[in-house]
C-alpha cells in the first residue's frame, strides 16, 4: 500500500512538473537573482544617493540616450529603403545580399570591432592611404563615427526584417483603393501606407534603440574609456575607478529602461503580427529608370557597407603595414602568416602568462561547459513551458528576465556577491549560462510543444512501443532543435564579452578577452594578433550560424 | 463615355491583351466575361490607371486618360476581396474619397449616411472592418467606392469570395443600385449567372480578344464561338464536316446546316447542338447515366451528348431527340 502511494506521488503530474522545475529555479535564484538583490541593496545605500552620483548618472544617461537615438534614426536611414529594396523589388542575388545584411547581428561584438579597427583603426588597411582634404571624413572617421557606423552595421537588419516583412505583408490593393479614391501618391503614404506600418516601425525603432543602449563591446573597443554610456561606465567603477555602489546604481537605472523598452516593444510587436497575411508576392524586378537606379544604388551601398569591414578583418590579419615593435633590420610588407604563428608563441614580456592561442582552448572549453549546463536547465524547463499550467504561466516571466539585465551587470553582481576573488574559473561558464538559458528554453519550447499528441498517439497504435514512439517520433524533432539550441549556447559563450571582462582571470582569458587585450596594446604585432584572433573567432562563429540555420524549424519566428 | 481603343499587353513577355477595343455608354453596364488568367483584372486596372498599356487609348468624354493619373481620373473600384482600410472604422472607409476631395464635414456626414443606407448598412459608422462579415465588408466597399459618385464604376470579380445565396443577394443590390444612380459600370467576373443577371452587354474576352459582344439574350442564343458556348456552360458541342451547302456529318449524325455564313464543301466547322422540339433533325441516343435535377433528368449518352427530359429514360434504352444544330464560327 506504501509503496503504492509513494509511487503514485511520484507519478502525480503536479509532483512531476515541480521536479522539472527545481534545479532551473535554483540555478536561476543563487546566479541571477541573488545577485540582483545584492546590487539594489548596495544601489540604495546612503553613500550610493549622493549628489554628485546623480549628476554623473545624468550625464551618463544623457549621453547614453544621445548616441542611441543618433544611431537609431542613422540606422533607419539605411534600413527603411533597404527594406523597401528587399520587399518590393526582385533582383539577382537578393538573398544573398538579404543574407549578408543579417551576418554582423549575430557576431561577437569584439569581431564586429575589430574588423571597424581593421579597416580604418589607427593600423586599419585606410591608415596607410595619406589623408587628402576631402577623404579624411570617409577614410578617418572619429571614433564616435565609428561607433555610430557599428552600430548601423549591426543593427540594420532588424529594420529590414520587421519592417521589410510588414511591406511585403502589405496589401497592394489598399493603396490602389486610396488612388482611385482620389488620393495622389503622398496622401496615399499619409491616409493608408504610414498608419499602417506604424506598429513595425516603432517595434523596429524600440529594439534597435534597445540594443544601441546596452551597446558595451562596440563602445568599449572603438571608443575606449571617453565615452561613457550606462554600460561602460558600470564597466569603469567595477574594475578602473572602483566605486561599487554607484555601479551598482548605474546598472538599476540600466534594467529600469531595459524593462521599459522590453514591455513597450513586446506590445507594439503584438500588434505587427495582428496585420493580414502575406497572400502573394509584391515584389518585382525593378522597370523604371528611377526605380533601377534606386535599387543599383542601395544595392552598391549595402555590399560596401557589409563586406568591406567583414573582408577587410581576414586581410588585415594576412598583411604587415608597419614594422612590428622591436622588429629590425629590413621589414617585410605586404602578404604575412606572421600574426597567426605568433600566437603559438610563448613569449616573455607578451600580456599573457601562456601562448596566446590557449586563449581559444580555454573559449572552447567555457563554450562547451556553457552548452552541458544550459542544456541540463533548459530542457527540464522547457518540457514543463510546452503545456504551461499557472504554475509555468507565472515562471515564464521570470526565467527570460536575464535577458533584461545587460552582461556587465550580470558579472557586477557576481563580484558583489561572490566577492572579487573569484577563484574558481567556474563562474565564467555560469554568466555565459544566465545569458544563453533564455535562448536555449525559447528553442526547445516551440519544438517539444510542436509534437503533437495524436502523432505519438497514432504511432503507439501502430505497434510501437514507448521507447520506438520516443525514438520516431520525439526524437528526429528534438534532435534538430537540441542541436540548434547547443549550437547557439556555444555561440552566445564564444562571443561573450562584458560578464567575462569582469570575472576572467589573467591566466584564462577568452578570445574576445584576449582581442581587446591585444587591441588596448601598442604596436603593429599585438594589433596583427588581434586581427589574427578575432578572424579565428569569426571563422567559428560563421560556422555556429551555418549550422543553427540549416537546422531552424520554419516560421520558429524571428527576434 | 468610355470609350477603349485598341488596347495592347503583355505580361512577362508573353501578349496578354492583344487589340482591345470597346465602349461603355451613360448608365450601361457592361461585363467582362472571361477566364482567370485572360487578363480581365489587367484592363480594368489599366482603364482605373494602375498600369499602363502598351498602346492604345483609352478615352472618357473624348478626352485621352493617358496623362490623368489614377488619384484624378474619379473611376471607382471594387476588389475581390474588398480592399477595405483595417485601421480605419466604417465610417472613415466611406468617407475616404470624399475627404480626399476635401468636402466639408457636413456633408460627408450627411453623403456616408446617404450610402450606408443604400447598401443596408444603416448605423455602422463606429463598427471595425475585422467585425464584418465577407457580405458586409463588401457592401462597405460599395458604398465606399458610390460615396464620391465616380464618373464610372468598375468590379473585379466582387462576389467571388462570397458564398452562394449572399452572392444572389448582393449581385440584386448592385443591379439595383446601378439602375439607379446610372453610373456606368464595367463589371469582371468569370460566372456566367452573375453577367447574364447584371449586365447590360457581355463582353467575352478569349486569348487576348473580345470574341463576342452582344446583349445576354444575343450572347445566350447566338454564342458565335465554341469558347463561348463553352463558356455558358453550353455542353453540347461537336465537330463535323460540311458534305453539300446545307448538310454537315459528324459522329452522331448528319444534320441540316441553318447558318448566315457560306460554308465550303469538306471544311471542317464545330456545332452546337441544342435540343428543340422545333428541330429538323432527329437523333437515336444510347442511354448511359441519369441524374435527377429538381424538374428535368439529365441524361447522359453514350455519344456524350447530354440531354434533358422530364421523365427519366432507363440506362441502356435508345432515345429519339429532336435537335437542332447552330455553326460556331
Amino acid at each position: 500500500m506504501l509503496r503504492r502511494s509513494i509511487l503514485s506521488v511520484f507519478e502525480s503530474p503536479r509532483f512531476f512538473r515541480v521536479l522539472l522545475w527545481i534545479a532551473p529555479i535554483v540555478f536561476l535564484l543563487s546566479y541571477f537573482f541573488l545577485p540582483l538583490s545584492k546590487i539594489l541593496i548596495l544601489a540604495f545605500n546612503t553613500s550610493a544617493l549622493t549628489k554628485t552620483n546623480f549628476q554623473l548618472i545624468l550625464s551618463t544617461l544623457s549621453f547614453t540616450f544621445y548616441q542611441a537615438a543618433l544611431s537609431t534614426i542613422l540606422t533607419f536611414i539605411l534600413g527603411l529603403p533597404s527594406a523597401i529594396l528587399f520587399s518590393r523589388f526582385n533582383f539577382r542575388g537578393k538573398s544573398l545580399l538579404r543574407a549578408l545584411t543579417a551576418v554582423p547581428f549575430m557576431l561577437p561584438t569584439v569581431v564586429v570591432a575589430s574588423s571597424f579597427n581593421a579597416l580604418f583603426g589607427n593600423h586599419g588597411l585606410f591608415s596607410s592611404i595619406s589623408d587628402s582634404k576631402y577623404s579624411s571624413f570617409i577614410l578617418h572617421p572619429s571614433s564616435f563615427s565609428l561607433i555610430l557606423l557599428a552600430h548601423i552595421f549591426y543593427n540594420t537588419t532588424i529594420v529590414i526584417r520587421i519592417v521589410g516583412n510588414a511591406l511585403s505583408r502589405f496589401d497592394p490593393k489598399l493603396e490602389q483603393a486610396a488612388r482611385s479614391l482620389g488620393a495622389d501618391t503622398f496622401r496615399v503614404w499619409k491616409n493608408i501606407t504610414l498608419p499602417l506600418l506604424r506598429p513595425s516601425l516603432l517595434a523596429a525603432a524600440l529594439l534597435v534603440f534597445m540594443f544601441d543602449f546596452t551597446s558595451f563591446g562596440v563602445i568599449l573597443l572603438l571608443g575606449g574609456s571617453n565615452f561613457s554610456t550606462l554600460e561602460v561606465e558600470i564597466y569603469l567603477r567595477v574594475l578602473k575607478l572602483p566605486n561599487l555602489p554607484l555601479a551598482a546604481l548605474l546598472s538599476i537605472v540600466q534594467l529600469i529602461f531595459t524593462l521599459i523598452f522590453s514591455i513597450l516593444y513586446t506590445r507594439t510587436i503584438n500588434q505587427v503580427t495582428t496585420q493580414t497575411a502575406p497572400r502573394f508576392s509584391i515584389s518585382k524586378p525593378p522597370k523604371s529608370f528611377c526605380e533601377r537606379a534606386f535599387v543599383l544604388t542601395f544595392y552598391l551601398l549595402l555590399v560596401t557597407f557589409f563586406l568591406l569591414p567583414l573582408a577587410s578583418l581576414p586581410i588585415r590579419s594576412l598583411t604587415r603595414l608597419e614594422a612590428d615593435r622591436g622588429q629590425r633590420g629590413e621589414v617585410q610588407y605586404g602578404f604575412t602568416t606572421d600574426y597567426y604563428k605568433e600566437l603559438f608563441i610563448n613569449r616573455r614580456g607578451s600580456l599573457f602568462y601562456v601562448p596566446p592561442i590557449d586563449a581559444a582552448r580555454n573559449s572552447l572549453g567555457y563554450a562547451s561547459l556553457t552548452v552541458l549546463l544550459s542544456l541540463a536547465l533548459g530542457y527540464p524547463a522547457a518540457y514543463a513551458l510546452a503545456k504551461p499550467t499557472r504554475l509555468e504561466k507565472f515562471l515564464d516571466p521570470l526565467i527570460m528576465l536575464p535577458l533584461g539585465a545587460s552582461a556587465v551587470m550580470l558579472g557586477l553582481g557576481f563580484i558583489i556577491s561572490f566577492g572579487r576573488s573569484l577563484a574558481s574559473p567556474w563562474f565564467v561558464p555560469i554568466a555565459h549560462t544566465l545569458v544563453a538559458l533564455p535562448f536555449v528554453i525559447r528553442t526547445l519550447q516551440p519544438a517539444l510543444a510542436s509534437i503533437p499528441e495524436r502523432l505519438r498517439q497514432a504511432a503507439s497504435t501502430l505497434g510501437a512501443s514507448p521507447f520506438r514512439v520516443w525514438q520516431t517520433v520525439d526524437f528526429p524533432i528534438l534532435s534538430r532543435a537540441t542541436l540548434s539550441a547547443a549550437t547557439f549556447a556555444f555561440t552566445v559563450s564564444l562571443g561573450e564579452f562584458g560578464a567575462t571582462l569582469l570575472l576572467t582571470r589573467p591566466e584564462y582569458p577568452t578570445i574576445p578577452i584576449a582581442i581587446q587585450r591585444f587591441l588596448s596594446q601598442p604596436g603593429g604585432l599585438n594589433f596583427g594578433q588581434a586581427m589574427a584572433m578575432a578572424t579565428l573567432l569569426m571563422l567559428l562563429t560563421t560556422l555556429a550560424i551555418l549550422i543553427i540555420e540549416k537546422l531552424r524549424l520554419p516560421n520558429s519566428g524571428e527576434f | 463615355m468610355l470609350e477603349i481603343r485598341d488596347l495592347f499587353k503583355s505580361y512577362e513577355n508573353k501578349p496578354l491583351l492583344r487589340g482591345i477595343s470597346f465602349s461603355v455608354s451613360q448608365g450601361e453596364t457592361i461585363c467582362l466575361l472571361g477566364a482567370s488568367g485572360s487578363g480581365k483584372s489587367t484592363l480594368l486596372r489599366m482603364i482605373a490607371g494602375l498600369e499602363f498599356p502598351e498602346s492604345g487609348h483609352i478615352l472618357f468624354n473624348k478626352i485621352d486618360l493617358a496623362q490623368t493619373p489614377p488619384h484624378a481620373r474619379d473611376f471607382g473600384l471594387v476588389f475581390q476581396d474588398y480592399g477595405l482600410f483595417p485601421h480605419l472604422d466604417i465610417f472613415n472607409n466611406v468617407a475616404f474619397g470624399l475627404k480626399m476631395r476635401n468636402v466639408s464635414t457636413e456633408k460627408i456626414n450627411s453623403r456616408v449616411a446617404e450610402m450606408l443606407d443604400l447598401v443596408n448598412l444603416q448605423g455602422f459608422e463606429k463598427r471595425k472592418v475585422t467585425d464584418l462579415s465577407g457580405g458586409e465588408q463588401q457592401r462597405v466597399a460599395l458604398a465606399r467606392a458610390l460615396a464620391p459618385s465616380p464618373r464610372l464604376l468598375m468590379f473585379d470579380e466582387p462576389l467571388g469570395a462570397l458564398d452562394k445565396s449572399l452572392k444572389e443577394d448582393l449581385l440584386n443590390q448592385i443591379r439595383i443600385i446601378l439602375h439607379k444612380t446610372e453610373i456606368p459600370a464595367i463589371y469582371v467576373t468569370h460566372d456566367q449567372d452573375e453577367a447574364f443577371t447584371i449586365a447590360d452587354r457581355i463582353l467575352f474576352l478569349y486569348d487576348g480578344e473580345i470574341i463576342r459582344d452582344g446583349t445576354p439574350d444575343e450572347v445566350w442564343t447566338n454564342p458565335n464561338s465554341v469558347y463561348a458556348a463553352r463558356m455558358l456552360g453550353m455542353g453540347n458541342v461537336i465537330e463535323g464536316v460540311v458534305t453539300s451547302p446545307n448538310k454537315v456529318k459528324t459522329e452522331v449524325g448528319i444534320f441540316t446546316l441553318n447558318c448566315r455564313h457560306k460554308h465550303s464543301k469538306g471544311e471542317k466547322i464545330s456545332l452546337l447542338l441544342k435540343q428543340s422540339e422545333d428541330g429538323v433533325d432527329e437523333i437515336k441516343l444510347k442511354v448511359e447515366d441519369v441524374l435527377f435535377k429538381r424538374d428535368q433528368f439529365q441524361v447522359k449518352t453514350k455519344s456524350g451528348l447530354v440531354i434533358h427530359m422530364k421523365e427519366a429514360p432507363k440506362i441502356g434504352q435508345i432515345i429519339r431527340v429532336k435537335v437542332q444544330v447552330e455553326c460556331l464560327a
